[in-house]
């Protein structure tokens, strides 16, 4: 990368004008550069496109365009008045109050129409823009290049590379990723963390280079940072959910004004396809997992099945709607905080209860679905999240019921008795050991921080989801919710 | 020509040797891994009886939780005291 983006610019006072041959108001404005360039000022004319345009002016050629790059010109021709090398006042196209404002000088452009729209400067143009902004860009990108043969389809070489997760991806060029970049105020080489299982240093541009090749847009890139990092923690253990022959992912739960402000859907089909923001922002975290810590199916994942989940299970909460605190506010954080919340899962597992209409009822559905989980049998295992959907929650809404009187009241209804679940019992192999299941002893389906609720879904269906966890507890992956930082 | 940005970790994987395998077990001690699986146990009990047989040391370790690898000190114990090591690594 070139350091052109300290690069001052040609005259640090006066005047000065940003046009081009391919654009009729510049035409039209050259009588207004004559009167100009007679003052006894400093006055510039810089070209985007011809050296002689216009004629008989001495004019500086903006070639690369890196003049107009610095001076962030959208519109031909725009007139600066430039004072210790910064832009004081300017006016894009032509509007006769404006160019006199600038230029300080009445009476300009006589026999002009007031005003006449200008043109998209030539850094606008899409491919230019990209160069430009490669050139100009403060970051340093340090990852390896990949020189691709002219014949060489991008997407292709990327399957061909082991990079994607079966399927396509976008190529992450340098152009891509310096985009991306833009969506954090981080610099590309810093650490976010070391990331098992190969415990890879992770740095922020290695994060972009998969969010690009995900499909993520630069302003969720922040929620993709907090998630690798929070993934990285010995208390998520990513590692163990890698190689674990379970079903289980990462499952991202994003709270706070971050998900309005990047268009993430917690309503109809929330935990479906559709929305780019939920599904890339899941598929980012994965990719980052695959590429930099090195866990691909069949090496470190040993998974039996696996789940789809795995390629993204990503989605926010509705916290407008729901009855409850938020799940991050539960958590300890403020509600104006963004947060994102990895839990080892995967599913969903169905809640139909289209009869009931008092909690009571709606509770007990939740326990005979909740007892599912893993195996009815066994207790004190897998953790769950509870997704509650707008029909359902209004049910615990109207009764008044707090999170905390739900969940007390499905442990109550979980508390699975020795007989009944020891291994052997109802014929059945598999079970809580019998020795210790003996003697009258009962099991709490899940421990006191392994159930979850969050509100999310449209407003029509009573239909509830669980999301069924790993192995809880801090010998295996516990709930991890990490701040999402700019 | 389009280059594309390698998203990996660019690591090299480092090449490494199998520690040269034992001709026999008669003079050393073989640590015997649970890493916490259900029934880890009844293979290691029936791993002993047989080394038994034949004479052969063992020594027992266990790993705090089978889902997160074996902490370093575990590691670097059973490279000390012994010569060789089985894992039980399935329920």
């Amino acid at each position: 990368m070139s350091d052109e983006s300290t690069m001052a610019l040609p005259v640090t006072d006066g005047l000065l004008a940003v046009v081009k041959d391919d654009c009729e108001t510049c035409h039209l404005v050259v009588p207004v550069l004559a009167e100009l360039a007679a003052g006894d000022r400093t006055f510039t004319v810089v070209s985007q496109d011809q050296a002689d345009f216009p004629p008989g002016f001495e004019v500086l050629h903006d070639r690369e365009l890196d003049i107009s790059w610095k001076l962030q010109t959208e519109t031909t021709p725009t007139i600066y008045r430039l004072a210790e090398g910064e832009v004081a006042d300017q006016q894009a196209g032509w509007l006769r109050s404006g160019w006199e404002r600038v230029a300080g000088t009445p009476g300009l452009g006589a026999g002009l129409p007031d005003q006449r729209p200008g043109c998209g400067s030539d850094t606008m143009l899409p491919d230019v823009y990209q160069r430009l902004m490669r050139r100009h860009s403060p970051h340093r990108i340090s990852s390896r290049r990949v020189d691709l043969g002219s014949a060489e389809d991008p997407i292709e070489a990327a399957y061909a590379r082991g990079w994607t997760d079966g399927l396509p991806v976008t190529p992450p060029t340098e152009e891509r990723v310096a985009r991306m970049l833009e969506g954090t105020s981080r610099a590309p080489g810093e650490v976010v963390c070391v990331l098992p299982p190969d415990l890879a240093e992770c740095t922020v541009e290695k994060v972009a280079i998969n969010a690009v090749m995900a499909g993520c847009l630069p302003e969720y890139l922040p929620v993709v940072l907090g998630a690798v990092k929070a993934a990285a923690t010995s208390r998520f253990n990513i590692h163990g959910i890698s190689a674990t022959t379970y079903f289980t992912g990462p499952v991202m739960v994003v709270n706070g004004p971050i998900r309005r402000r990047i268009g993430m859907n917690s309503g109809i089909n929330a935990l479906g396809q559709g929305n780019r923001a939920n599904l890339t922002i899941g598929r980012a975290l994965n990719l980052v997992v695959r590429n930099v810590g090195g866990s691909r199916p069949g090496g470190v994942d040993r998974a039996a099945l696996g789940s789809p989940g795995k390629l993204s299970f990503c989605f926010p909460e509705d916290e407008e709607g729901s009855p409850w605190e938020s799940l991050s506010v539960e958590r300890g954080f403020w509600p104006e905080d963004s947060t994102v919340t990895l839990f080892a899962g995967h599913g969903p597992i169905e809640i139909i209860d289209q009869k009931s209409r008092n909690p009571e009822s709606l509770a007990r559905t939740f326990a005979l679905q909740l007892r599912m989980v893993g195996h009815p049998k066994l207790a004190g295992m897998a953790d769950a999240i509870v997704v509650v959907s707008p029909e359902h929650a209004r049910i615990f809404r109207e009764a008044g019921w707090s999170k905390t009187r739900l969940r007390r009241e499905i442990h109550a209804l979980l508390t699975l008795p020795g007989a009944e679940v020891a291994a052997g019992a109802g014929g059945v192999a598999e079970g809580m050991p019998p020795q210790v299941a003996a003697g009258g002893k009962e099991f709490a389906k899940y421990t006191a921080e392994g159930l979850w609720f969050v509100h999310a879904g449209g407003d029509a269906g009573m239909f509830s989801a669980i999301i069924s966890g790993w192995i809880g507890g801090a010998a295996s992956s516990q709930m991890t919710t990490a701040a999402i930082d700019n | 020509m389009t280059a594309l940005l390698d998203p990996t970790s660019e690591r090299t994987v480092q090449e490494r040797q199998l520690s040269p395998r034992l001709p026999d077990l008669g003079e050393g001690t073989v640590a015997l891994l649970d890493i916490s699986k259900p029934r880890g146990d009844v293979f290691i009990k029936r791993l002993e009886e047989l080394f038994a047989e034949r004479g052969v040391s063992v020594k027992h370790y266990r790993k705090p939780t089978f889902s997160k690898p074996a902490p370093l000190d575990l590691r670097q114990q059973i490279a000390a005291e012994c010569t060789a090591v089985v894992e039980a690594l399935a329920d």
